[in-house]
């Protein structure tokens, strides 16, 4: 506990002490908080688990995520919240240092993202590889079909390299890296106007469902998650992180909005319910059906968005900032997986690969799997433990030749 | 995809007490079905129906049966032991003796489903088959092709082996645990289930089923081996289920005939 407890104590001083003596100049609305966030690293911390979950074959575990209860998932909480804490960061690092060097920032840790894609792509291909030369069951030679591509990696690796070829769960990245491209006339927008920049995205939102925009995919088809439509929680989060949520505070506190928040997500649930109990169908309306299906993922529909809207209303209305269960130790691993989302991502992201191969490799049991999932969240854990602690190392020594304002771009962003 | 696990769950708590029971009335004839072939009723059932099957078996008419598929209709050279030839075995079986059975396979080895759509008019034009069982998914779960354009490719090859004449069965992908990280198959699952409610006709959960014998044990599907036995065995199994499918979605067991 004692450990946790410094690591946090640590952390917190290295984003606030940047923060508090400028937080005074009131060049536009940066909200005033000299202490870190700690609900935006839990609920990030839990999208990456939950994210990390859904990537493992199916087992007991999916149960517990929240894609089973509704139409929003883990996605929805990771944009929203990487909107935000980006916007937190960066815009306030424009403030201090101007545009250019916001830009500068931004790229340094899109290019971070993107070094960690490729080299998630590398140990895929590994794995890809590795399957394709040893496995050779007669019965799935139309399956192994895939390995194709494996037959021209000049274009395969150029087309990856671009973005245009993703595999299997490597989805999230590529979306992060347009989205945190765009941040920096996200935010120069929002320091003219904030509410005109979340108008023009939802303007673009909306001009990307009208006119059906997407980005092309290799060697066919299009992105799973469409950039043209995600940016909308994107910006709404940055929206939300430069004033927007304090302007909205009396709009979340009235009951009203309680009551609807909550009449949709038991709508929403039962709805979700009809997917796995068919019996209840027939008592859904059909030209509601017709309306509502498909509910599409990768445009963001718009009921996935007022999904996350309810849960992010409720969310705040009941989990006040400054709940004592926040410090408790209980959820001290999903906070300190929440700071650390970047690297904790990617880790997730090969953990299920490496899942994945113990069951094929070992034994597909539902103890093993059971063990695999844990296992994996425990290693999660660990890790981002451990850049904790590397981190509150480096920055001591650091702190007398370095100002400690460097430390923000490890806070934000991933 | 979740759904039909939970599905499952339930289904096979009805399904345990009843399949006993059913199998011995529906096949007095057919040899026993080995062990390893077993699976929950809920499986092989479906609501929508073969009206044309069960036409043409009543009056004493030849069966013609079409397999269209890709390349996990096949095993590479044991075309005797694959499920088409299976199912043709055991219909035969099945069927009174007087009733002529005969399957003829189409492969088409790495065609999406809009290419396989676009033969069928000439295809059903020289076959004129009583039922065609279509196998698709496959390659377009590899190319990664729109979901939404595959739902309007297979829409169109049902409507137009239905203009032609014949009763249509869906078959889906295999269970191929392996390649899971590597092909994303729920969309093309859940469209093609989509296309057969649209259109009422059966669907051959193949994926489903397979998956049911992975994870009960009956057969190891994460297995590397490179010789032909475990192919054969699942696709005796495949042919039996399919067999099996093909007679109850026409109401030719005899509980049926005596109605």
């Amino acid at each position: 506990m004692t450990i946790a407890d410094q690591v946090t104590g640590s952390t917190i001083a290295g984003t606030a002490k940047p923060a508090e003596p400028r937080a005074a100049a009131p060049a536009i609305s940066l909200p005033a908080i000299g202490e870190r966030e700690l609900r935006l690293d839990l609920f990030r911390g839990l999208a990456l688990w939950l994210i990390f979950i859904d990537h493992l074959p199916t087992s007991l575990l999916t149960w517990f995520t929240i894609r089973n209860y509704g139409f929003s998932d883990a996605t929805e909480i990771f944009i929203f919240i990487s909107g935000y804490t980006a916007a937190f960061v960066y815009g306030r690092a424009m403030l201090e240092g101007g545009v250019v060097i916001a830009t500068a920032r931004i790229l340094r840790r899109v290019w971070q993202i993107y070094v960690a894609h490729v080299f998630l792509f590398t140990i895929f291909l590994a794995e890809i590889s590795y399957v394709a030369t040893r496995f050779e069951n007669p019965l799935y030679t139309e399956e192994m079909g895939i390995m194709d591509f494996l037959k021209q990696p000049d274009v395969t690796i150029v087309q990856a390299l671009l973005l245009r070829f993703r595999p299997v769960n490597m989805d999230v990245l590529p979306l992060y890296i347009v989205l945190m491209l765009a941040l920096p006339v996200i935010l120069w927008s929002m320091r003219w106007k904030p509410d005109v920049t979340l108008g023009l995205s939802v303007v673009l939102y909306a001009v990307t469902w009208e006119y059906d925009l997407y980005f092309s995919a290799y060697p066919n088809g299009f992105w799973a998650f469409n950039p043209l439509a995600w940016q909308l929680l994107f910006v709404f989060g940055a929206w939300c992180a430069l004033g927007g949520a304090r302007r909205m505070s009396r709009i979340l506190a009235s009951p009203v909005t309680m009551w609807i928040a909550i009449a949709y997500i038991v709508a929403a649930f039962y709805v979700t319910l009809t997917w796995y109990l068919p019996q209840l169908s027939h008592l859904m309306p059909k030209r509601l059906e017709q309306w509502m299906y498909p509910i599409d993922k990768t445009d963001l529909d718009v009921l996935r968005f007022t999904h996350f809207l309810a849960l992010a209303a409720l969310t705040v209305r009941f989990l006040p900032r400054d709940w004592p269960g926040l410090k408790s130790p209980w959820l001290r691993p999903l906070i300190l997986c929440g700071q650390h989302s970047l690297e904790i991502f990617c880790l997730g992201v090969f953990l299920a690969f490496a899942g994945h191969f113990i069951l094929a490799e070992v034994s597909g049991g539902a103890v093993m799997h059971a063990l695999i999932s844990l296992s994996g969240i425990l290693i999660m854990w660990g890790v981002a433990w451990v850049i904790s602690w590397y981190k509150r190392v480096a920055d001591k020594s650091g702190a007398k030749t370095k100002n400690a304002v460097g430390n923000a771009d490890m806070a934000g962003g991933g | 995809m979740k759904a039909r696990v939970l599905l499952s769950l339930i289904l096979l708590c009805g399904g345990l007490a009843a399949p006993e029971a059913r199998a011995g009335d529906a096949a007095p004839a057919a040899p026993a079905a080995p062990a390893a072939c077993e699976l929950p009723s809920y499986l092989l059932s479906s609501e929508s129906q073969l009206p044309k099957v069960a036409d043409a078996v009543k009056a004493g008419k030849p069966l013609e049966i079409l397999v269209i598929g890709s390349r996990s209709t096949a095993i590479p050279a044991s075309e005797d032991a694959s499920y088409p030839a299976r199912m043709q075995a055991i219909l035969k079986d099945k069927l009174p003796p007087s009733e002529a059975v005969h399957v003829s396979v189409e492969i088409q080895s790495k065609k999406t489903a809009e290419e396989a759509a676009a033969t069928f008019v000439k295809l059903m034009e020289a076959k004129r088959p009583t039922l065609v069982i279509w196998q698709t998914g496959t390659v377009d779960a590899i190319r990664a092709i729109d979901p939404d354009d595959f739902r309007g490719a297979v829409t169109e090859g049902v409507a137009a082996l239905q203009n032609a004449g014949a009763d249509v069965v869906l078959m889906n992908l295999q269970y191929s645990p392996r390649t899971e990280t590597m092909i994303s198959v729920p969309p093309y699952l859940d469209n093609m289930r989509v296309v057969a409610q649209e259109h009422d006709i059966p669907l051959f959960d193949r994926f489903a089923i397979m998956r049911q014998w992975n994870d009960q044990g009956q057969f190891d599907l994460f297995s590397p081996s490179r010789g032909p036995e475990l192919a054969k065995q699942v696709h005796d199994c495949l042919g039996r289920a399919l067999a099996q499918f093909v007679f109850d979605a026409a109401h030719l067991g005899p509980a049926q005939q005596q109605n």
